[in-house]
């Protein structure tokens, strides 16, 4: 069993600990600004088409929600009809279900993987690992995790937390376990590290015959599924397995092979600051002697149609995984992912996992207070997601619900107070009249302000005060 | 002309100074200001703490005391941001509210908005002798997007040294509820703002939102740091006669 | 037929009550983008974006492609290399290398791919603004495990394959082949970010851009 988001404290708790580790801020801090930076350069290289590329990205990942039906019948007969099997899981446990069986008719006991967050999310590893199927993880990242019997904590590098020197301590520690070990001398260079892991997994792709995926795109009109990568361990998983699973969820349909024009321009260089990622594959079911001779779809709802039917919160299912708003995002670069508790963190995280998980717990609840709502995250969303749109509405949903009761009092005597002018003048005379007795530390929830900053004055009298004497001539 | 003030409960309750330059500022420009006595909240609170009734009724309350003006002067970003960005959201389509507001919220102006594209000045008279950086609050950069023209007024006043802030765009981590809700996060980002303000070598922090400068200022206030906050109003409504740090 | 079909298509149709029945399930392409960026000539653009990605590349004219493959190859000390079946014979005129030729019906197995120094091919399109060569699988790309294996790539890629952005490239292929779509040589940012040229595909990737 590897390690879980399970039992990871609701979100304010599990940021305390995050943001007072330094060495995780500082990691986080590099990391974040240096993909914010070269993002920003090859946006602002398109000028004024990048916005037009983020409308119709929008428009065309909006439009086939609202057809989501239509686009999925056309996808299976697509990928039907070029040889694939298209099978349908309606939760985590289904897809694993048909995974793990799939593997099983093989007759392999390992398998390769691409990175992919539909695997993730449904704990396929664990499953397979239950069924005496080891998967193997190829991304350099997912190996780093893998190895580090870590949790992700982005979407796009997941060990993205961890510095080059802890990297290397993993791999000397670990990698003997799963195969060939690291070799001895091995230095945190990140270019030795990448070349560790290339020895490490060589001859893992050579030998191993079944591979499982998720994508990026499925194409409705041709049945072309669609995966970005750079480092060619997805060509190899891709390519050379005779077995491929691929795990999609059903948002990831796009109408036409043409609306990959949109694509693949906005997502490679808003994920990885790239004009375009090394390698793309892009398949359609099965070609003879070429790449795997058996194809296997599996279409995944998993809490994607919750997600579907609130028309606000609908927009998260445009996004395309691309964790720029992640890299922008200023709470995220002080917390890291762990402490959203789930695979999806940062903005579209706190959307995302509250919705697909269906607000069931504590920390589903908090996730939609993890932001200031500062709007880096809808500003840099090649969909134009609205994500401080889905957080207040997923708050509205959470003040409706039980509990948060002193919140709620707070809240209702707030109304009654600025409800009236007059009681509104009233409540600011009394402060007026009370203001020395404020002391410099409150207790409770508004500790929360004053452990750290200063409170500011309150004046003797208010703004109305004054105008009425101004008014009079008298100031 | 005529400029309606939404002073904001904020400012009302903790910075009626803004409220007074405003004033000062406008009239020194020949405009009349006025305060309509009804006038408490836009409602941001309880909006973006999900409590969407409450902030209805003071959209409704905001829209019956403002309709009649023929421009609305708000002295926060944030504010402005609510009533222009998130109250066409409160009403629902083709709801009496969303009509009021689809007729009032384009009349509704931030003070460098309503200084800049509706009275057509960025010289406005003021005397400032100091370093001064600028903080561009997230809603006056991302909702209303405001752009230069703070900048552009802050070039024109006599005397004053704008300085460079790094990481300016980024969020100072107030959010509302957000400090209390997410103390050591909020903590944590205005601490790193503070840090960026101190080495800008200014003398003085402004914005356009008293909210963002309170975290900020509160955070300076704690480090003893010697740098104070301002609102842009203190500085653009400051003359050669009341420099206001004399 | 499973049930679950059934089940997540009526959940669909569920969650999507708000969509009214008559609004159309087809979009018309529109395409209000640009085809292209105007960044400048073709060659020149893609020769740059392939140096920035860590590629070598070299311009050559068509009469002098036998020789300049087999410089390449010498320079590279590439003694034997895998080619697709259907690539033009006469470019290997003046090599010294020992040619594997490769094709769907006479596979080269995985161990031998393994060994050899490097592979040959042509390319079905080339974009300039990104710097992306595109694989299609054609008689002289081959399959593409022979493109992915060897540690080096050489790619002949002539001047009337190439176009200036993304969108001309889209339209230019077939969905219904194998695209391989190669930008550089593999690459990682997964360690703090930086970029690191050099992983599980070719760590060497050679252009010869013929004129």
């Amino acid at each position: 069993m590897s390690a879980t988001f399970l039992g990871i404290p609701p979100f304010p708790e599990a940021a305390r600990a995050a943001v007072n580790d330094s060495r995780l801020r500082h990691n986080l801090r590099k990391a974040t600004h240096t993909i914010r930076d070269k993002r920003g350069a090859v946006v602002t290289e398109l000028e004024e088409d990048w916005e037009r590329l983020r409308s119709e990205g929008a428009a065309i990942k909006s439009h086939t929600l609202r057809h989501l039906d239509h686009y999925l019948e056309q996808l299976e007969a697509a990928v039907e009809r070029a040889g694939g099997h298209v099978h349908w899981a309606a939760d985590a446990a289904e897809a694993n279900a048909i995974v793990t069986r799939l593997v099983r008719e093989t007759g392999e006991t390992d398998v390769v993987k691409v990175k992919s967050m539909a695997t993730q999310e449904i704990e396929l590893n664990d499953a397979l690992a239950e069924a005496g199927i080891t998967a193997y993880e190829t991304d350099l990242a997912e190996l780093i995790v893998q190895l580090g019997d870590d949790l992700p904590s982005h979407i796009l590098v997941p060990a993205i937390h961890l510095g080059r020197s802890q990297i290397r301590e993993i791999f000397l520690d670990q990698m003997a376990e799963w195969g060939v070990a690291a070799p001895e001398g091995l230095t945190d260079d990140p270019r030795a590290l990448a070349e560790a892991a290339r020895v490490h997994l060589r001859e893992r792709f050579l030998r191993t015959r079944t591979a499982i995926s998720g994508a990026n795109f499925a194409v409705a009109d041709s049945g072309t599924l669609v995966v970005l990568e750079s480092e060619g361990n997805g060509r190899m998983c891709l390519t050379l397995p005779e077995t491929l699973i691929s795990v999609v969820g059903i948002e990831k349909i796009v109408p036409t092979w043409a609306d990959l024009e949109v694509f693949l321009q906005t997502l490679p260089r808003s994920s990885t600051g790239e004009r375009m990622n090394p390698y793309t594959s892009t398949w359609t079911g099965v070609t003879p002697g070429d790449g795997p001779q058996e194809f296997h779809l599996v279409l995944l709802d998993n809490g994607r149609t919750d997600v579907l039917a609130d028309t606000v919160g609908r927009q998260a299912l445009r996004c395309i995984r691309c964790s720029a708003c992640l890299n922008t995002c200023p709470v995220y670069e002080r917390t890291g992912g762990h402490a959203y508790g789930s695979v999806y963190p940062g903005p579209i995280g706190a959307i995302l996992t509250p919705q697909l998980r269906g607000m069931s717990s504590e920390v589903d609840e908090a996730l939609p207070y993890a932001s200031s709502l500062c709007g880096a995250c809808y500003e840099v969303c090649p969909v134009a997601i609205d994500i401080p749109e889905v957080l207040v509405h997923l708050r509205e949903e959470v003040a409706s619900g039980p509990g948060h009761l002193g919140e709620k009092a707070v809240m209702k005597g707030a109304e009654a107070v600025l409800g009236s002018s007059h009681a509104l003048a009233a409540a600011q005379r009394a402060a007026g009249a009370a203001r020395n007795l404020v002391p410099r530390h409150l207790p409770g929830m508004a500790g929360a302000w004053t452990d750290t900053r200063d409170l500011p004055g309150v004046p003797a009298e208010s703004f109305r005060q004054w105008w009425n004497k101004h008014e009079k001539g008298q100031s | 002309m005529r400029i309606a003030l939404f002073i904001t409960c904020v400012n009302d309750t903790l910075f009626p100074d803004t409220g007074r330059h405003v004033v000062r500022l406008l009239e020194r420009l020949g405009h009349e200001v006025v305060f309509p006595e009804g006038q408490t909240c836009c409602g941001q609170m309880h909006y973006n703490t999900g409590y969407r009734r409450p902030a209805a009724k003071l959209a409704v309350r905001f829209v019956r005391t403002f309709e009649d003006a023929d421009a609305v002067v708000v002295p926060s970003g944030s504010c402005a941001a609510m009533i222009r960005d998130n109250y066409p959201r409160l009403g629902g389509s083709g709801s009496r509210l969303s009509r009021k507001v689809a007729g009032l919220a384009p009349r509704v102006y931030d003070l460098t908005e309503l200084l800049v594209d509706v009275l057509g000045v960025t010289d406005v008279g003021a005397y400032y002798p100091h370093k001064v950086a600028y903080h561009p609050t997230c809603h006056g950069l991302r909702m209303l997007g405001l752009g230069d023209r703070p900048y552009a007024l802050l070039r024109a006043v006599r005397g004053l040294e704008l300085v460079e802030l790094a990481g300016a765009t980024e969020c100072c981590g107030f959010g509302g509820t957000f400090a209390l809700k997410n103390g050591d996060v909020s903590s944590a980002m205005g601490a790193d703002k503070a840090r960026h303000a101190v080495e800008s070598g200014a003398e003085v922090l402004c914005a356009v939102d008293n909210s963002c400068l309170m975290h900020i200022g509160g955070t300076l206030s704690r480090q003893r740091s010697g740098l104070r906050v301002a609102h842009i109003a203190e500085i653009l409504a400051s003359t050669e006669k009341e420099d206001a740090l004399r | 037929m499973s049930t679950s079909r059934e089940r997540v298509l009526a959940r669909v149709r569920a969650a999507l009550a708000d969509v009214p029945a008559d609004e159309p399930v087809v979009r018309p392409v529109e395409r209000p983008y640009a085809d292209s960026h105007g960044m400048g000539a073709a060659l020149e653009v893609l020769e740059d974006r392939l140096r920035d990605y860590k590629a070598l590349v070299r311009r050559v004219p068509a009469d002098r492609l036998a020789e300049e493959v087999a410089a390449a190859l010498e320079r590279r000390g590439a003694s034997t290399v895998a080619v697709p079946d259907g690539i033009d014979a006469d470019w290997f005129s003046r090599t010294q290398a020992e040619l594997r030729p490769d094709g769907r019906d006479r596979p080269l197995e995985l161990r031998e791919l393994d060994g050899v120094d490097g592979v040959v091919t042509t390319c079905a399109v080339a974009i300039a603004e990104t710097g992306t060569i595109v694989l299609d699988g054609g008689p002289d790309q081959g399959r593409r495990a022979i493109t992915l294996v060897p540690d080096y790539h050489l790619c002949v890629v002539r001047a009337d394959q190439v176009v200036d952005g993304v969108p001309q490239g889209v339209r230019r292929l077939d969905p219904a082949r194998p695209l391989t779509w190669i930008s550089g040589p593999s690459a990682t940012s997964d360690i703090e970010l930086n970029r690191v040229e050099g992983v599980h595909g070719p760590r060497t990737l050679e252009v010869l851009l013929v004129e």
